[in-house]
């Protein structure tokens, strides 16, 4: 029975560190900052999730599992905000996509000055000005957004 | 073989790797975002070596160390993350 918890273990903290071994061959091979984002912010957390979750079932205190438990709560609760905010910082200061990237969603949507958002149609009226002053024309296959319901 | 020893030699060096590739990212940037990211997956990494740690060597003092490093980490991030959009808007 003792055999069998070592290998669970073991196998939480081995694939925690693969997970975040993956996350970081992304963090290197990704071609810009958003697609790293992903990589990082998913498969890292939940990497260290799991090893913090082999910690949980080595304790042999309730206390050392609790703190383990706490520490993954917080993790996964502040990992989505922290890369929701660099992301946010990274476009408004005009960090560039990739070159092959398909659609920006936020392009003509976003005004960097005041972060309301609108839609393409709403800029004139509103004097919304695009963080990268392109405008949204799309081809047959990706048309551009069409005004969404009020 | 161990638990310890299979900790040892197998997780720490596949941290290790990891470690050196997000390095290579923090050090060639580009962009200053790109580091912070860089810096994050740094101290998730540090996170995940803690609690391997923790287990192999039987000391709980390991695990207070991964939370601490845990807040540290979302505190700068988010003060990176500020600091960034502020100085975007005043560019303007």
């Amino acid at each position: 029975m003792e055999e069998v918890r070592d290998l669970f273990i073991l196998a939480l903290l081995g694939g925690g560190a693969l997970f975040v071994l993956v996350a970081s061959i992304g963090v290197v091979r990704m071609p810009d900052l958003y697609t790293r984002m992903s990589a990082t912010s998913k498969a890292a957390t939940f990497g260290a999730g799991l090893a913090l979750l082999g910690v949980v079932v080595d304790a042999d205190h309730l206390g050392t599992a609790a703190r383990a438990i706490a520490t993954i709560v917080f993790l996964v609760l502040t990992a989505p905000i922290a890369a929701h905010m660099i992301g946010r910082a990274a476009y408004v200061s005009g960090v560039p996509l990739w070159s092959n990237t398909i659609r920006d969603e936020l392009d003509g949507c976003y005004d960097a000055e005041t972060h309301a958002l609108g839609t393409p149609e709403d800029r004139p009226a509103r004097g919304l000005r695009t963080v990268r002053g392109r405008r949204l024309e799309g081809d047959e296959d990706h048309p551009a957004p069409r005004r969404r319901g009020r | 073989m161990t638990p310890a020893a299979l900790v040892h030699g197998l997780v720490l060096p596949v941290l290790g790797i990891a470690f050196v590739l997000t390095a290579v990212r923090a050090v060639r940037g580009p962009s200053l975002p790109d580091r912070v990211v860089a810096l994050d997956l740094l101290s998730l990494i540090a996170i995940v070596a803690l609690a391997s740690h923790a287990v192999a060597e039987r000391q709980n003092a390991y695990l207070d160390v991964a939370t601490v490093v845990a807040l540290i980490t979302f505190l700068g991030t988010v003060a990176f993350a500020r600091y960034l959009e502020r100085h975007a808007r005043r560019k303007k």
